[in-house]
């Protein structure tokens, strides 16, 4: 239980690493970090399963793996079946006495990309039908892998490739979808949103996630130094800085009861803390467009709409 | 002969397949409804609600999920089957490649349905043709009988050692998945004794010690990863090197349930009839063949040597046993029932010849598309084929190589 481990350093220190060293993610990489935390919060036997993308290319590039539990990557849109199918296989199995394990855990991981756009038929799916799994989506708000096109999780007003910069239009147009949301509504057991910078918050929600009887979905933001053009070193005050300005508060919603998590709850409790939500995009190259008087009251939308996701989460949460 | 007593069922192609899939010991079924497959997931939901099998039964959101969910139930050491046709089978065609790429030996039924626009129910052979080099075994059938028969041997076909490749059992829409037949089944206890448990290859691990072949927390090996050029090749033609030893195995398979049923299809690759010592010959998939063979005997009473060489396994492409089947004969007909638009032929039609190319002595061929979307091919449609052979075989002479038969020009 989650309760019974303490998630301490001594305890991480003492587990081993699953995604070992020698993968070729960038220097920096938020998702290599997110996928380190989540998977020291396993509880026993595990296959991982990961849609198309960053993280599958960097950690498994034949004949090399930095996998050292099974692990299997078919395509981009469909991590959620392939998760089900392994799972169902894993019960059909275990029914007929044919399974060596007590208990074996399913993950799956995917980008923004494979969950908010192309993943999302295959992942409401497998929701609705209760495979009992966790799907880990890190979330660096664009297609990464393909050099930074936009998808259904860049915030507004941020460049990317497909949203480029332009004279008439400033980057994206278009709001960052509220997918977490739509995965509570699919009344599932457990939905979480989670930042490396909060490591331990993030390895109990996953511990969770695992634990839950039935589908559990966690959110991490995972910031991309290549996309979000900053310094590699800022990763993790960048993930920070996301939960503080509100950009990405950190809650998790067990059978549809939604809870803020500490680190968000004391900004409702102290509105003070609430850092603008200008310092954070002052921070990464991405939105540097719109620190010009042309498109300067841009980052005045942003925070209203940043504010009205913060109140509309508070009411969620009856605070 | 068989020894074993079987019961005579009255089933449809679409109960036939689901009647085998029910028989043979099946973990995971995962599969999406789409006309004219509906009655195969009819059946099999049946049969889990009244607790007839312990198969752990999905229906998935699509059929893009359901050969997803197939593919790696099966990675994870489970027997797993699936069934869609036209544009369920269209959908899942990136996963089709994965699928045989990843070598999950999962069976599939196709009813074969033409594809869109316009859209059409009916029968022909658009969905499963364009998928024939997505490195399935693709097995044509002419009857429910055979259907039956086809879905028990490509367990084993695809579970085998020397293949491990995924095997798709088509049956033509609405003319078999929805028409009753006499089926004669087999006990459960000799389907069990005859596809057994599936087995695992052990193969060499990531540490150099063999390891089996699946998704094991005891023996992690990782699945499916980037693979670029400098592997990627040797990947790709070690699947040819499946698909070579395949023939042998699909034969071998054939003719132990024949020993065990009493039913034989040829050898299991290719069907030849009366094409002995024929002048004329159709060639044939599916359920035309079993109109055609009613023609050739019509014909043979009137003194017209005349024959037939239907198609059962079409992936792999049995080259050798068609070119020596055929090379005797003066004229054939290729009865393609879909098409390649712009590629003066169907695809059957092509390969044909190319089986042909090599022959010593090379006979016409004429190509003949026809029943497209369902459109009849009715005794007479197909007496006229024998009726133009003989006209060719005489004269010597082809004059359109490629004819539209039973259409409105």
């Amino acid at each position: 239980m989650a309760s019974q481990w303490k998630f301490t350093t001594k305890d991480l220190a003492e587990k081993p690493e699953i995604l070992i060293s020698g993968h070729r993610a960038c220097a920096g990489c938020g998702p290599a970090t997110v996928y380190r935390q989540v998977l020291k919060a396993v509880r026993g036997p595990t296959i991982a399963t990961n849609a198309t993308g960053c993280m599958e290319v960097v950690s498994t590039i034949y004949p090399y793996t930095a996998w050292s539990i099974p692990w299997i990557h078919t395509a981009f849109e469909n991590v959620a079946a392939n998760a089900a199918g392994i799972e169902t296989a894993l019960k059909a199995l275990k029914k007929k006495g044919r399974l060596k394990q007590e208990n074996v855990d399913v993950i799956a991981f995917a980008g923004d990309g494979g969950t908010y756009d192309i993943g999302i038929q295959a992942l409401s799916g497998a929701a609705e039908r209760g495979h009992n799994f966790l799907y880990v989506l890190y979330d660096n708000e664009a297609y990464m892998n393909t050099g930074i096109q936009r998808s259904g999780s860049t915030p507004h007003g941020a460049w990317t490739t497909t949203s480029p910069a332009g004279r008439v239009i400033p980057g994206k147009p278009e709001y960052k979808k509220p997918i977490a949301d739509i995965m509570v509504a699919h009344a599932i057991p457990y939905v979480a949103t989670a930042s490396p910078a909060h490591w331990r918050d993030l390895m109990i929600k996953a511990r969770k996630g695992i634990e839950a009887n039935g589908p559990a979905f966690l959110q991490v933001i995972a910031p991309c130094p290549r996309g979000w053009r900053y310094d590699i070193s800022r990763t993790i005050e960048i993930a920070r800085l996301a939960v503080n300005t509100c950009v990405f508060p950190l809650w998790e919603a067990v059978d549809g009861e939604y809870v803020l998590s500490a680190a968000s709850k004391v900004i409702a409790l102290k509105p003070d803390r609430k850092i603008p939500v200008r310092d954070y995009l002052k921070a990464q190259g991405r939105f540097r467009h719109l620190f010009t008087p042309e498109f300067e009251h841009i980052i005045d939308e942003i925070q209203q709409i940043i504010d009205r996701r913060w109140k509309r989460l508070l009411k969620r949460c009856n605070m | 002969m068989a020894k074993i007593k079987q019961e005579i069922r009255a089933l449809s192609g679409d109960e036939a397949v689901a009647y085998a899939v029910k028989q043979a010991d099946v973990d995971v079924v995962a599969a999406y409804p789409i006309t004219p497959q509906t009655i195969i997931v009819e059946r099999f939901s049946e049969y889990v609600h009244n607790g007839e099998v312990d198969t752990e039964f999905v229906c998935v959101e699509s059929e893009h999920s359901a050969l997803s969910m197939s593919l790696t139930a099966s990675a994870t050491g489970a027997r797993v089957f699936t069934a869609s046709g036209s544009a369920g089978l269209a959908l899942m065609h990136e996963i089709l490649y994965v699928t045989s790429g990843c070598r999950a030996p999962v069976v599939m039924a196709i009813t074969n349905r033409a594809l869109s626009a316009p859209i059409n129910i009916h029968c022909d052979h658009s969905d499963s043709m364009v998928e024939r080099d997505a490195g399935w075994i693709q097995i044509y059938v002419e009857n429910s009988q055979e259907a039956y028969d086809s879905i028990l041997q490509a367990f084993r076909i695809a579970e085998h050692q020397d293949t491990l490749l995924p095997v798709m059992v088509m049956l033509d829409a609405f003319v078999l998945s929805h028409t009753l037949e006499s089926v004669n089944v087999l006990p459960d206890n000799a389907v069990q004794r005859f596809v057994g448990m599936r087995n695992i290859p052990l193969i060499q691990g990531h540490q150099g010690k063999p390891v089996p072949f699946k998704l094991d927390p005891d023996n992690p090996i990782t699945m499916g990863p980037l693979d670029l050029y400098d592997y990627y090749f040797e990947h790709k033609r070690q699947q040819e090197e499946a698909m070579e030893m395949a023939p042998r195995v699909i034969s071998e398979v054939h003719d132990e349930y024949a020993r065990l049923s009493g039913r034989n299809y040829g050898d299991g690759l290719i069907e030849p009839y009366r094409l002995d010592d024929a002048d004329l010959a159709a060639v044939c998939l599916g359920s035309t063949a079993g109109t055609t063979k009613t023609v050739v005997d019509h014909l043979r009473k009137r003194g017209v040597k005349a024959g037939l060489l239907r198609l059962r396994t079409y992936r792999p492409y049995p080259t050798q046993e068609i070119r020596a089947a055929l090379q005797n004969v003066k004229a054939v007909a290729v009865m393609d029932r879909s098409h390649s638009f712009g590629a003066h032929g169907g695809p059957v039609f092509h390969e044909i010849r190319h089986a042909l190319y090599d022959a010593t002595i090379q006979p016409h061929i004429v190509n003949y598309i026809y029943g497209l979307g369902g459109r009849d091919m009715p005794p007479t449609l197909i007496q006229e084929i024998y009726t133009s052979l003989q006209r060719i075989a005489k004269t010597d002479q082809v004059e359109k190589p490629v004819q539209f038969i039973g259409v409105r020009e």
